[in-house]
Formats: structure tokens, C-alpha cells, sequence
């Protein structure tokens, strides 16, 4: 926090945390261009397991920029995103095993029953403040992996053995191999989703979100709709979070009660403060670390890879206090606000 | 001049590759195996829900090691990789992945779990590598036409449960049976044998109550068990919810004739806590030597097994049977390779786990023996019915199953 401190007015406008940026500067667009340029490239340079991996990271990355919109953006702690991601996961599978729907248009049904879903718990919810939203979602969370035991949807869920799904070849013959195909698809609906989620939070909504946050009684006197506004983004947050179930479900090809636990919306809340809150590049890096650490901690330790994890966690924390993001903008302000001082002097 | 030499090179290294061509002929190889090196992969979970299990992958690994310092399978070391998945489903399919498709392993053995072997049961058949003696007792690994490259290793909770109710219907045709299981596929499954074994009897079922693994007591269900009249109670759950069960129907004064799956019949974990007195006179069945029964103390096999946990897994507790369940799987594993020879081919190794005949892995109850063919994939399919006498478990009645 001592950075905040800095009397460098480069360093405070670099760590604030304000959402209303005017449209990007040529530097950013260029770095935007350059990550996507290598991101296409990628999936032909590595294997096809890490294909895979970082499909998995897209996945995360559009869940973690979901729930950042709600907790980091908006302020609402969500213990249960989890219970989200499951129902994509589980619409996807279901709709693919049980009615033979092309993959492709599970996605948008995926968002789609998660944003009423999201919505309509997030109507209910908006009566309760910070703590005890958290509560009630941790509550979500919990119950999910068991109402998708229930004996009632058995016949659409597999109960607890699950639905396995199958892998999508590459269509109208590309020389792709299925992991590769599945990147590429995840990472276009994962461009769209952030570039979407970008101009709702940098304009009028992300304001008021934020206005939320920081003052609710102010968002109101200026005549922000607060109720309406929480549970849309209660709404939208969950449908990112189910879009995101939605292919995770299909890279993995396989969806059961387990995989669901709240062990994710743990991980899913750790990969957001991580990567850093209320931010759109974030979420990228803390799906990076979701994905990658508890790796690293098992070949560390067999004995105890959590307790590994909780170190690089703390370790993160401590050395990163406003995410892998702020602490990259904080150090690019640094290196700009001393040149900007150094240029005069010469 | 310097020619002579030079064509003395040559024709020596055409040769020596000659020679190796010739020897690769006899021995076969796939990825993950070489002359030095047989490489298996495993996904274990160290950490999360079901990190109590993870010590079958270090005595496991532990036994590898232990066949590696007395110089390997036929001359090659076993590499072992068995890495944590957590007991996620997408976790286990992303390290099984890494398995075969980075490090390239020749197979995977013993992965835990009925959801994470779901999750990748359809990848390894499709890549055609086989998933050997998975850690869990679903019914669904004995499928060899579907899944040829699937096997189990322990006796289903279907057939264990099957014999239970079969000996209910000889031994009490009237009874009214209360059920308790947890709500999980586990549970689930060992419910649908006992059904299935009670056949048109199912009536006799009074009470079905379950419970998750989350919750923290079991009181009120074995208060409600009590109040629907039952006599006799099929116990269908963990050690520790199996002690609380115990314990709590003798508090009660419920006194029914008592069927424990084999999940929870340790001594040492569950009826010591529950209380020995208290336990007197439940049936269970069993395929292994229970470490913590006292009447296996001078065994020679169980000695042999104190004495390989001294040495190569210090840490390891003694009265766990998954160390004694991790220690048999592992000694199936190596019996396997050993039938391979050099044909160390993925084929020839699911040819070889389908082709094991009376192999006594040492730890199985005396006339418990394991045997596979192409038609069937279940090692272990018998039982004997055993009653615990206050001390420790009597077996009686013959070996059921094949």
C-alpha cells in the first residue's frame, strides 16, 4: 500500500481503480493486437494438452470477468458463483446428451437461463448487505452439487455419475485438431464476452455499478435505480459465469456432481482477487492462476500442495496487494512517471 | 589411407545398428516403455475432499520404489508419476492428459475415485491406453466389450451389497430392514445390489434414509431408523459415519441385526471408536486382511507388508487399510508387467491384466484370489461374510462369488 503513498501523481492515477476510462490509447490497442496476434499463434506452437490448459484459462477468464462486474465492480460478495458456472456446464451436457443441440448454440442457452437464474436470485438477495449476501450465496454453493443428485432430475442429470459429452471435431474441414478447434472457439466467444463487458463497465452502467459500491445512498439521490442495477448485475455476472460452465463443460467433455463443489467458487473468488478487482484485464491473469499454481504446488509437494497454494496465495497477497493487474499498472506508471520527470530535467 | 579406418567405423556403427534392429525386433515397445524404463501414470487425490485416500498413491509409489532397488521389472525401473488432481473431474482429465500426451506414459494405474474415472474412461479408451485396477468399487469397470481398456481392481459395492441381502432372505425371511447410505454413487450403488439381491422382496425395506457427506451427526436418521420398526439395519457408510451410527443405535436401545459394508470395517477407525462392546455381532464381508485385526498379528504376509512400510514409507499410518489396499493393487500392477516380458506394448499389457490366473497378491483373505479374462474385467469378485466377536472379525460360510 506504501505506493499509494507516492506523491507521483503517474503512480495514484495508475493504481485508482476507476472503470470510466475514456477509449483506449494507440499504446493499448497495440498491446491488445499483440496479445490476441499470440494468442491465435499459441494452440499451433504447444501440444495439444496445453491447448487444452489454456482453453481452460479462457474459460476461467470469462468467469472471473463475471464476477468481477458483481463483486469488484458492484461491490456484492459472491461465495457461490460456483453454482453458477455448474448450471452452464450442466445446460450445455444436458442439451447436448439428452436433446442432440449442436454445442455451438448451448453457449448462448447456457447465459441465457444463468442471466434469469442470476437475476432472479439476485432480486431476493438485494435485500441482504455485504456479509450476509455472501451468506446466502455461499448458501447457493453448497446446495448445488447436490440438487444435481436429486432423484427427480435424474434422468436428465446422470445423478452422480454425471453426463459424458462428446468433443466437437473442427467444422467445414479445417486442419485443426479438436483441442485446437475448441480454443479457437473459446477464445472468439471469449474476445466478444470481454469487449461487451468492457463497454458496459467503462460508460454509464460501470459508473453507476461503482456509484453502488462507493456510496450507495449518493447513487440513489442522483437517481440511480440501486435494485435494479444490483440484480442486473447479479444477472449478467452469472451470465458470464454460465457461458463460462458452458464450454468449460464441453472442453472437459464431462460434467458431474464433483466437479462442481465450492472448492470453485472458492477458486473463482481467489482467481478475481488475484488477478485483480474491479478490473477488465484481471481476470486474464488471475485465470492464469487458478489454472497454473495448484500445478506448480503439487510438484512441489505431495505431502502438502494446500499448504503450498496458501503460500503463493499469501505470497501474491503481500507482494501484489491490488492484484497481478494493479501491480502491473503501478509499475508501468512508475517507469512513465519517471521518465516524465526525468524529460524535463534533461 | 585414411579411408581403411573410416570404413571400419562405418561398418562397425552399421552393426552395432544392425544388431539393435535385430533386438528391437524382439522386444516391442510403445510410448512409456524402453529398455531402461516402464513409465505409469496415475491422478491421486492429494489434496481437497478426499485427500485421506491420497496415502494409496505414496504406498503405491512407495512399493515401486521398493521393485525399482531389487532391480526393476525385467531389468527396467519403474517410473511412477502420479500427480494430484484434487479429486476434480476436469482436474484428473487435464493430468491425464498431461500423462499421456506429455509425458507419455505407458498406461495409467490406480486413479481414485467413480467420477474422476468416469471423466476420463472415454479419453483413454479412445486413445487406446489402458486405465488399470481404478480405485473404486462402482460396477461400471467390468464392461470389457465397451471399454476394453478399462479395468477395475476391488469386488463392486453391487455384488457385496447383493450378498448381504441374499443372506437376509436365508437367515431372516421376515425381516423389516432399515437402510442407511449415503447420498452419493457409493451409496447409491451398494442400495441398488442390496435391491437387486432382495429381488421381489424389496417390500422388506421399512426405511431408506440417507445422509451427505457433509453432514455433521447421523443422530436423527438412526433415531428414525429405530422409529420405522426396523430389525435389521444395512449400514451403508463411511468409518466415521459408520462409528457414529453404531455408537448411537446402542445408545438408543435399537437392536437389530447389523450388515456393515466393507468400506468401514476397520477395527482400528471405526468399531474402536464406536465402542468393541458395542459392536459385537455385525455382519460385514471383506476380500483383505484387515491390518488392525489382531488375528493377522503373525501372519507371514502381514509381517512382510510392517516390514515394507517400515522401510519405504516411514510416515505411513499401520492400521489404514488403504496401505494395505495401495501395497495389493501395486503388487497386481507389478505381476502384470512381469507376464508382459519385452513386450511391453499397451495391447500386450491390457492382454496380460485380462490374462491373470490365481495370482495372490498376499493381502486377500486365505482362498481370495485374483483372476481376469477377456470377458472379465473384475480382479477381485469374492467375499466371505465374517461377524465381529467383540475382538475381532470371524469369518464364516464359504468364499462367495466366482
Amino acid at each position: 500500500m506504501a505506493a499509494l503513498n507516492d506523491p507521483s501523481p503517474g503512480a495514484v492515477r495508475g493504481a485508482t481503480r476507476n472503470p470510466a476510462r475514456s477509449a483506449p490509447s494507440r499504446g493499448q490497442m497495440l498491446g491488445l493486437a499483440v496479445l490476441l496476434a499470440a494468442a491465435c499463434v499459441l494452440p499451433f506452437l504447444v501440444s495439444n494438452y496445453r491447448v487444452f490448459q489454456f482453453t481452460l484459462v479462457l474459460v476461467y477468464a470469462i468467469a472471473l470477468l463475471g464476477l468481477n462486474m458483481l463483486t469488484g465492480y458492484n461491490g456484492q460478495i459472491s461465495l457461490g458463483h460456483g453454482a453458477f458456472y455448474a448450471i452452464g456446464a450442466y445446460v450445455a451436457a444436458v442439451l447436448m446428451d439428452k436433446f442432440g443441440v449442436p454445442y455451438w448454440l448451448t453457449v448462448p442457452v447456457a447465459g441465457a437461463v444463468c442471466l434469469a437464474v442470476g437475476f432472479l436470485f439476485g432480486l431476493p438477495a438485494l435485500r441482504l448487505e455485504a456479509l450476509y449476501l455472501a451468506l446466502a450465496t455461499f448458501a447457493l454453493g453448497v446446495a448445488m452439487p447436490q440438487l444435481l443428485k436429486y432423484k427427480r432430475f435424474e434422468s436428465w442429470t446422470g445423478g452422480v455419475q454425471g453426463i459424458v459429452i462428446v468433443k466437437p471435431d473442427a467444422p467445414f474441414g479445417l486442419p485443426l485438431s479438436p483441442d485446437q478447434w475448441l480454443y479457437f472457439f473459446t477464445l472468439a466467444i471469449t474476445v466478444a464476452m470481454f469487449v461487451f463487458g468492457w463497454n458496459l463497465l467503462r460508460g454509464r452502467v460501470g459508473r453507476a455499478l461503482v456509484a453502488i459500491r462507493d456510496q450507495p445512498i449518493a447513487a440513489s439521490a442522483m437517481g440511480i435505480d440501486t435494485s435494479i442495477y444490483k440484480s442486473l448485475a447479479f444477472g449478467v455476472s452469472a451470465m458470464y459465469t454460465g457461458v463460462a460452465g458452458a464450454l468449460g463443460a464441453i472442453a472437459v467433455q464431462f460434467v458431474a456432481p464433483d466437479s462442481f463443489t465450492l472448492v470453485l467458487s472458492i477458486a473463482l473468488l481467489v482467481g478475481m482477487v488475484v488477478g485483480g478487482v474491479a478490473s477488465i484485464a484481471g481476470p486474464l491473469f488471475g485465470a492464469v492462476f487458478i489454472q497454473f499454481v495448484p500445478n506448480i504446488a503439487d510438484q512441489i509437494s505431495k505431502a502438502a500442495p494446500g499448504a503450498i497454494y496458501g503460500i503463493f496465495l499469501i505470497g501474491f497477497m503481500f507482494l501484489m496487494p491490488l492484484g497481478i493487474n494493479g501491480a502491473i499498472r503501478l509499475a508501468w506508471a512508475r517507469m512513465r512517471g519517471r521518465k516524465t520527470i526525468k524529460t524535463p530535467g534533461d | 589411407m585414411a579411408l581403411k579406418p573410416l570404413l571400419t567405423a562405418v561398418s562397425a556403427i552399421l552393426g552395432l545398428a544392425l544388431a539393435s534392429g535385430h533386438a528391437l525386433a524382439q522386444k516391442k515397445y510403445d510410448p512409456g516403455a524402453s529398455d531402461t524404463e516402464i513409465k505409469i501414470g496415475q491422478s491421486m487425490p492429494y489434496s481437497g475432499p478426499a485427500s485421506a485416500y491420497g496415502t494409496i498413491g505414496k504406498v503405491e509409489a512407495a512399493y515401486f520404489k521398493k521393485i525399482n532397488d531389487e532391480g526393476g521389472i525385467n531389468g527396467r525401473k519403474i517410473n511412477f508419476i502420479t500427480l494430484d488432481d484434487g479429486y476434480s473431474p476436469p482436474k484428473t482429465v487435464e493430468m491425464t492428459r498431461r500423462l499421456v500426451e506429455q509425458d507419455e506414459v505407458l498406461f495409467i494405474f490406480g486413479t481414485l475415485g467413480t467420477a474422476p474415472n468416469t471423466a476420463i474412461q472415454k479419453y483413454m479408451n479412445a486413445k487406446k491406453t489402458p486405465q488399470l485396477f481404478v480405485a473404486t468399487g462402482a460396477s461400471k469397470w467390468n464392461d470389457p466389450k465397451n471399454f476394453p481398456w478399462t479395468m477395475g481392481w476391488q469386488p463392486n459395492y453391487e455384488t457385496e451389497g447383493a450378498i448381504y441381502a441374499k443372506h437376509i432372505l436365508q437367515t431372516k425371511p421376515n425381516a423389516k430392514i432399515g437402510v442407511l447410505f449415503q447420498n452419493d454413487d457409493y451409496g447409491k450403488d451398494y442400495l441398488k445390489g442390496f435391491k437387486e439381491g432382495l429381488g421381489d422382496k424389496t417390500k422388506l425395506i421399512v426405511a431408506e434414509v440417507s445422509y451427505e457427506v457433509t453432514d455433521p451427526t447421523i443422530d436423527s436418521q438412526i433415531v428414525q431408523l429405530q422409529s420405522s420398526g426396523a430389525d435389521v439395519f444395512f449400514n451403508i457408510t463411511t468409518p466415521k459415519f459408520a462409528a457414529m451410527a453404531i455408537r448411537k443405535a446402542y445408545d438408543i436401545g435399537w437392536k437389530p441385526v447389523q450388515y456393515l459394508n466393507n468400506v468401514s470395517l476397520s477395527v482400528g477407525s471405526v468399531l474402536t471408536p464406536a465402542g468393541l462392546d458395542k459392536s459385537v455381532g455385525i455382519i460385514s464381508s471383506n476380500y483383505g486382511k484387515d491390518p488392525t485385526d489382531p488375528q493377522w498379528d503373525n501372519d507371514p504376509e502381514m509381517l512382510a507388508w510392517r516390514a515394507f512400510m517400515k522401510k519405504y514409507y516411514p510416515d505411513g499410518s499401520l492400521t489404514d487399510a488403504s496401505n494395505t489396499y495401495g501395497y495389493s493393487a501395486a503388487r497386481t500392477m507389478v505381476q502384470v508387467l512381469k507376464q508382459a516380458g519385452d513386450n511391453l506394448t499397451r495391447e500386450n499389457i491390457m492382454k496380460q491384466a485380462a490374462s491373470l490366473k490365481n495370482f495372490d497378491t498376499g493381502m486377500g483373505l486365505p482362498g481370495i484370489v485374483i483372476n481376469t479374462s477377456p470377458t472379465d474385467f473384475a480382479p477381485i469378485s469374492a467375499v466371505q461374510l465374517m461377524k465381529f466377536d467383540g475382538k475381532s472379525w470371524v469369518r464364516f460360510g464359504d468364499v462367495i462369488g466366482k
